[in-house]
């Protein structure tokens, strides 16, 4: 059996740019399977680059002030009813209040019903034998305790460069992505906002191709020429 | 609305004595929405349920809310007395409170992002919280819009606070979770019984309303549970007012899921998750 755990550097990478134009504040690198977290001020545009292609960032977002006030899938989907994220739709928090706007987009849709992989529900996915493997559960526990959160501030969450259709029936699930080598999607903070990115290192389920790669991660000042 | 017409001023209280007995002569007024004590004692019992197993029976009128701490093996029905009823429900295990349901899970585990009778309503531990073993509302539920909120319901109708008739579902949630000592952190997406919601193929969101007068479902406490219940209008209900109708609570003493309900071999993913459950049980000598 051969499992591939991470592709750090391949030649079909592409780490693209900023979607929107704007002073660099802040241009990192999210390791395969690895957690990252950082502020973003009200106005500043963060761009999330899919490095290798169809690789998932589960991603939470709080008020960078106010924990307690967190992204909300269900507020969300309710107020542009639709259950897909694509272009210009609001995040909103569970009290009903935008905390980002997505100003660009290039893949078809995002997912945000298909929660955080972790290494418990792999046991009821993929069987016992998965318990061990990594999980985005884990890299949001850890990642949110340098800010005080613990598992009562995890929340079902958004899934950029994932794929996730529900079929007439109800049948909804992971299926391959739509997502490409360099593909970009970009967020508006609309107040100070906590994010929270999970590079998934699920290798179960076509989320990331079966082969985690980098994403990264480029927030930008429009108001202040690049 | 439920109303206690009999509320007010009635008579002199301007000494302790008068104040006592008006006070006492205030009790054996019946309203819609009430508990009824002992449980056993329920107007309502279920039909082919001995009311001596009865633990929770109470009327929740529309807006409003309940909540309670349950056994392993009891078995909850909730009905939608007028067919306005609309229950958003929240499940934390009273074991471990950092551990609630997970809607996505809940969806994305089964395969089915619609409730109906055999779901399992999952936590994020991998574990089953509920079933819904039985349904006859055919599906008019729905996971993926959530409870009103504050903002939403003083834009739509003018106000959202608990105490308004157009109570948002959020704001009865928050008080719910308080008496159970939760705190809003503890409050995960919920799930939301007696109207539907299915999505088209373009992604949108279509009302499928309500099942109509007398609908129910049971939900089974697979393991010691807290259930939160908001009784409020959905978020996409289209009615031009705020519609809410009475939802009505019986529980009582039954079994937890066992091998051989159809639902727990049902698919190999809920299969696993009972097991995972029953050890968790068992490792805290649970059974
Ligand atoms: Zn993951």
């Amino acid at each position: 059996m051969t499992v591939t755990w991470a592709t750090h550097e391949a030649d079909y990478f592409d780490r693209s740019e900023p979607l929107v134009p704007g002073a660099v504040v802040l241009d990192e690198e999210i390791a395969p399977r690895a957690g990252w977290s950082a502020v973003v001020r009200a106005g500043h545009v963060l761009t999330l680059v899919d490095v290798g292609g169809n690789q998932s960032g589960d991603c939470l977002i709080f008020d960078a002030a106010d924990h307690d006030e967190r992204y909300s899938v269900q507020s969300t989907l309710a107020a542009q009813r639709n259950a897909y994220l694509v272009e210009g739709s609001v995040l909103m928090s569970n009290e009903g209040h935008p905390l980002m706007t997505i100003v660009g987009n290039e893949v078809e849709r995002q997912d945000t019903i298909g929660g955080a992989c972790s290494k418990e529900s792999n046991t009821l996915r993929y069987g016992h034998h998965t318990l061990f493997h990594h999980a985005c559960r884990e890299n949001f526990l850890l990642e949110g305790a340098q800010h005080g959160l613990g598992p009562r501030d995890l929340v079902s969450n958004i899934n950029w460069f994932m794929n996730v259709p529900v079929e007439a029936d109800g049948t909804l699930g992971i299926v391959d992505g739509m997502s490409a080598p360099g593909k970009r999607v970009a967020l508006r903070a609309e107040r100070d906002v906590l994010v929270v990115i999970s590079n998934c290192p699920q290798v179960n389920n076509p989320c990331n191709d079966f082969n985690p790669t980098p994403l990264r991660v480029v927030v930008t000042d429009p108001g202040v020429a690049a | 609305m439920t109303q206690d017409l009999g509320a007010g001023r009635r008579a002199s209280t301007a000494t302790l004595a008068q104040a006592r007995d008006d006070a006492r002569g205030r009790a054996d007024t019946a309203v819609e929405a009430m508990p009824y004590l002992p449980p056993s004692s329920s107007p309502y019992a279920p039909e082919g349920v001995d009311p001596g197993t009865l633990v929770w029976a109470e009327t929740v009128g529309g807006p409003g809310y309940t909540h309670a701490t349950v056994a392993r093996g009891t078995r909850i029905r909730l009905e939608d007395v007028t067919g306005d009823a609309c229950a958003h429900v929240v499940l934390h295990s009273a074991l471990n409170r950092g551990e609630r349901l997970n809607v996505a899970d809940t969806q994305k585990i089964p395969w089915q992002a619609y409730l109906g009778q055999g779901h399992p309503l999952l936590s994020g531990d991998g574990r089953v919280l509920a079933t819904v073993v039985a349904d006859t509302a055919e599906g008019h539920h729905d996971a993926f819009c959530g409870v009103t909120t504050l903002a939403g319901n003083a834009a739509r109708y003018g106000a959202g606070e608990a105490h308004a008739a157009t109570a948002a579902g959020r704001e009865l949630l928050l008080l719910a979770a308080a008496k159970e000592g939760l705190e809003p952190r503890d409050l995960p997406p919920s799930v939301s019984f007696f109207k539907g919601v299915r999505v088209a193929p373009t992604g949108a969101l279509e009302w499928t309303g309500a099942a109509g007068p007398g609908a129910s479902i049971d939900l089974v406490a697979e393991m010691p549970l807290t259930i939160l219940i908001a009784n409020a209008a959905h978020p996409l209900d289209p009615a031009e007012g705020y519609r809410s109708g009475p939802l009505r609570v019986h529980a009582w003493a039954a079994a937890a899921s066992a091998p051989s309900d159809p639902w727990w071999s049902a698919t190999p993913e809920r299969t696993r998750a009972y097991l995972n459950t029953q050890q968790h049980l068992l490792a805290r000598g649970i059974r």
